[in-house]
């Protein structure tokens, strides 16, 4: 291999890793709120790319419509487990926040789409069209199982991949799609070594949202809320943290995550309905080494799984999903090698 | 008609049921229970491990196709006849899951589902895309297995097999239940700490059942491999997996009966919308994948008991089926248990030496020393904080001591783990109730016998373990009875009021046959009379000579009972002596009752 060649996957690998480390940064943030490792991250991914690349097609996107679904699904469902419970009165708002609201996102798009919109524009609407999938569907999955034992829940997360990806091919059809990428051209980084612009919006986007995200976290009340939802749910409960919503909001920014994650893949590989699970898995090694607690540590797993896929390409470009997933097998003897054993984490629940 | 004999009779109902089957039912449907037959290796596997002990696993499709890419390879690369092969297809998965779980099984939680998960999705790829292994279009023209010169070609010669492998089985997972290794396989939800205070190493036990159940999934392999005669990549994808996990949760995960209706109602559903599906859309294989994702998480949110739970609650309206009444069987008569050599009365058994525990910057025991002699009643008092409960993990090998030095029998123990200190005859019990729940009283306590017996998962499961599982369970009964609960033995320990349950732990350390037993606040919540039966215990035992330290807050309860008293506070050694002395001791006072005093 030459200079060159090494440069070219190193960026390459830089491209992915800035993908990994947000969708890393996702799954970290689900799971320390939650509990829930969420699978299917790659899944809404692939939806924001498809919606995108369905809206610059000129065609009405089906995520309309799996919105619909879903929302109607969720307010009928609600509405039962209002009525069981006897707080009839509170139906009004059930409606309007998984009702109305999720609808409400898909009204511009539904507007729009079909015309001939200004690339902006067409991704502020795929955007805003995958946001409200992640709250609903864990609104109906997770929801009534929130206090089940974190394997219970991955469970659920892991079938709700294949259920989402059942959808994927209802709704999208099995062929795959490209997006325009967002900028064009290239840029001479060093004498010679050519990075296209692409590749560099992506590290950019990457390194500014991880920033945002880590300011949110650190600097705003919402983002204690979630912290301390994080470190201590009964704790955050007493003084006042409803886990609902820091649960809910918790899954718009996983889902807003997703999106962005899928509108800055889709220029650079065709997506298919089913090409999500194998991003997310691999935002998990990323999330793995960084012991699905730490976000510097997830950032520097994200780099590691980005050049290990970029250069493991090269050598076998058919084995390179399984040279990646073995980056596990050091990541995990180094956690147990450092990890104090643990008292006793084992759930007595069932499962 | 006692409930094993139901039980038995129900199984050779089922086995005269599915003997018949090749006879009333076309090729078809025998297919169809042959796939069922071989799923249901898989998912006896995995009740054992997710069921039962809690371990997820998404890699099982995995191994399944390891094995039958084996058994493939093996036949028409060496020419291997099937039963040649069939070792060398378990040896390979079965290496190949000790791998995995050594890796993960000591890391809680969920690092093992997910490393399964990149497992499960990797082995299909890596048979597509090896060379050797046919790539994408698989392996064909995989022999038949032969049986006394005859090849079982047909769908009903298979079926046979199929069954007799399931049954054969079937068995062997209900005996290994019912024995020593199984209590620990069942009581491993209960935690690492409580596997080790009994004398199991709860690691061992976890990847034997994690290698166990591959090898069964192996043996599910090397049957498709020879009875479709044909191997690709598809059928062992994450995908199958999570069927296999379907299965399980339908079936009802903890029953291994579970496996069968899992199986059989999944695998029937799913022919049944194979035919209809298409007749209602076009998108007939997107739909049925929808419809059983939005199945699973149902049955996860409504009903984790599957069927076998709806049929127990059924089962449980029927008139005349409380669930454990009326005759109690006696004691089995067996040769008693081998029991230790006790130390001559008085002599020092558990030295301890300026013992240091910091966390941190915290210094939570600082050099404190005590000897506790041979047939003495110990205890340990202080206030909340004191430093009582760090000094207890320290003595039971808990925690690591940062300085001094115990020793227990005159042997140093301060580098010990909890498990060999547990060995060794230091029998305790847990200040959070460690019972576990769903089993017996006698199943729990005869689960502290467990370092007193030596069968191992194979003899437990072939059931040649009968005689020493006679003599555990003549130990139990005798410690059950010891505690007074002779006639609620059979009852789930979960159901005794904390009380009984502190008596249970007592029981079950006794049963470990201990030299010390060491009691960790045994009085913390119980009531009046509660507290009375424990006293009147602990006072029993004594008197039959057995060394008992009691660490606890509740001054009253350990001021009548011992013959010595250590008292601490703030990490120290405030006091140690007669209890009289320390009622008058100034300091003891002060720290009781604030300086005032």
């Amino acid at each position: 291999m030459s200079w060159d060649i090494a440069l070219i996957l190193s960026a390459d690998g830089m491209a992915g890793a800035a993908i990994y480390l947000l969708a890393g940064l996702g799954l970290v943030l689900v799971f320390s709120v939650t509990r829930v490792i969420f699978v299917p991250f790659g899944d809404v991914a692939v939806f924001a790319a498809l919606t995108l690349a369905f809206l610059e097609a000129g065609r009405w996107p089906p995520t309309i419509a799996m919105i619909a679904i879903l929302a109607a699904v969720t307010v009928a469902r609600e509405c039962v487990a209002l009525l069981q419970a006897g707080r009839a009165n509170r139906i009004p708002r059930a409606i309007l926040g998984w009702g109305v609201l999720p609808l409400l996102a898909c009204l511009p798009a539904q507007l729009l789409a079909g015309h001939a919109l200004p690339p902006l524009v067409a991704i502020a609407l795929s955007l805003l069209l995958v946001l409200p999938i992640v709250p609903l569907m864990a609104r109906l999955v997770f929801h009534p199982i929130a206090h089940a034992s974190t394997l219970v829940l991955l469970v659920a997360a892991l079938v709700l991949h294949f259920l989402l990806s059942g959808l994927g091919l209802l709704f999208f059809g099995p062929e795959g799609f490209r997006t325009q990428p967002l900028l064009r051209g290239a840029v001479e980084l060093l004498p010679g070594f050519l990075v296209s612009a692409q590749i560099l919006l992506m590290v950019g986007a990457a390194a500014v949202l991880a920033g945002l995200f880590f300011l949110a976290f650190e600097r705003t009340l919402i983002g204690k809320a979630l912290r301390a939802t994080a470190v201590n749910r009964v704790g955050a409960q007493l003084v006042g943290i409803r886990p609902e919503w820091t649960a809910t909001l918790t899954y718009c920014a996983a889902s807003l995550l997703a999106g962005i994650v899928g509108i800055l893949i889709a220029p650079s590989t065709t997506m298919y309905y089913d090409s999500g699970l194998i991003i997310g898995l691999k935002a998990f090694v990323a999330a793995i080494i960084g012991g699905l607690s730490s976000y510097p540590l997830t950032a520097l797993g994200a780099l590691a799984v980005g050049m290990l896929e970029s250069f493991a390409s090269f050598w076998n470009g058919a084995m390179k999903d399984v040279i990646v997933f073995s980056l596990l097998i050091p990541a995990l003897i180094l956690r147990s090698h450092f990890s104090h054993h643990s008292e006793d984490d084992i759930e007595e629940e069932e499962f | 008609m006692t409930a094993k004999n139901k039980g038995l009779i129900a199984a050779l109902v089922v086995l005269a049921a599915l003997a018949a089957v090749p006879w009333v039912f076309g090729s078809f449907t025998v297919s169809l229970f042959n796939d069922i037959g071989m799923a249901t290796l898989v998912v006896l596997g995995l009740v054992l491990l997710s069921g039962v002990a809690g371990i997820t696993s998404y890699g099982h499709a995995a191994f399944v196709g390891i094995a039958a890419y084996a058994a493939a390879w093996f036949n028409t690369e060496l020419a291997l006849s099937p039963w040649l092969a069939l070792p060398g297809a378990l040896a390979i998965t079965g290496f190949s899951a000790l791998i995995i779980g050594g890796l993960t099984l000591r890391l809680g939680g969920h690092y093992l589902p997910l490393s399964t998960i990149a497992w499960g999705l990797s082995v299909p790829l890596v048979f597509g895309n090896m060379t050797m292994l046919g790539r994408h279009s698989g392996i064909a023209d995989i022999a038949p297995v032969s049986l006394g010169g005859a090849e079982l070609l047909s769908a009903e010669a298979a079926f046979y097999l199929i069954w007799v492998a399931v049954a054969g089985t079937a068995v062997f997972c209900l005996h290994l239940l019912n024995s020593r290794v199984g209590r620990a396989i069942r009581a491993l939800r209960g935690g690492n700490i409580l596997l080790s205070s009994v004398g199991a190493n709860p690691f061992r036990v976890r990847l034997t059942l994690f290698v166990f159940s591959a090898l069964l999934a192996a043996l599910s392999g090397w049957l498709y491999a020879h009875v479709n005669r044909f191997v690709s990549p598809a059928p062992f994808s994450l995908h199958a997996s999570i069927d296999y996990m379907f299965m399980m949760v339908v079936g009802g995960m903890n029953q291994l009966a579970g496996a069968v209706v899992g199986a059989g109602v999944v695998l029937a559903l799913k022919n049944v919308l194979q035919d209809v599906l298409p007749l209602v859309s076009d998108h007939a294989a997107q739909i049925q994948a929808v419809v059983f994702a939005a199945l699973f998480i149902l049955l996860l949110q409504r009903a984790r008991g599957g069927l076998m739970g709806v049929f127990a609650r059924l089962a449980d309206r029927l008139p005349g089926s409380g669930a454990v009444s009326g005759a109690v069987p006696a004691a089995p008569l067996a040769d008693p248990l081998p029991k230790r050599a006790m130390p001559p009365k008085g002599t020092p058994l558990l030295e301890i030496g300026a013992v240091v525990k910091r966390f941190k910057g915290l210094v939570a025991v600082n050099e404190v020393g005590f000897d506790v002699r041979a047939g003495e009643m110990i205890g340990l008092i202080g206030p909340n904080g004191a430093g009582k409960s760090t000094m207890f993990n320290l003595i039971t090998g808990t925690l690591e001591l940062s300085g001094g030095r115990i020793a227990f029998q005159g042997q140093d123990i301060t580098r010990r783990s909890q498990r060999e200190i547990a060995l060794m005859g230091m029998a305790r019990t847990f200040q959070h109730v460690k019972l576990r729940p769903q089993m017996s009283v006698l199943d729990n306590v005869a689960l502290g016998a467990h370092a007193r017996g030596h069968s191992g998962f194979l003899r437990g499961g072939l059931n040649l373990d009968a005689a020493e599982e006679r003599r555990i369970y003549a130990e139990a009964w005798r410690q059950v009875d010891r505690i007074g609960l002779a006639d609620q033995a059979l009852h789930p320990a979960g159901s005794m009021p904390l009380g009984t349950q502190r008596l249970i732990e007592i029981a079950r350390a006794l049963a470990s046959d201990p030299l010390l037993l060491i009691l960790d606040e045994p009085a913390a919540g119980l009531r009046k009379p509660e507290k009375k039966a424990l006293a009147d215990l602990l006072t029993r035992l004594r008197e039959e000579g057995v060394t008992i330290m009691i660490v606890e807050h509740d001054m009253d309860f350990v001021m009548k009972l011992v013959d010595r008293l250590v008292v601490m506070n703030f990490g120290t050694k405030l006091f140690e002596g007669a209890p009289q002395a320390a009622r008058a001791d100034k300091g003891v006072r002060a720290a009781y009752l604030g300086d005032a005093a």
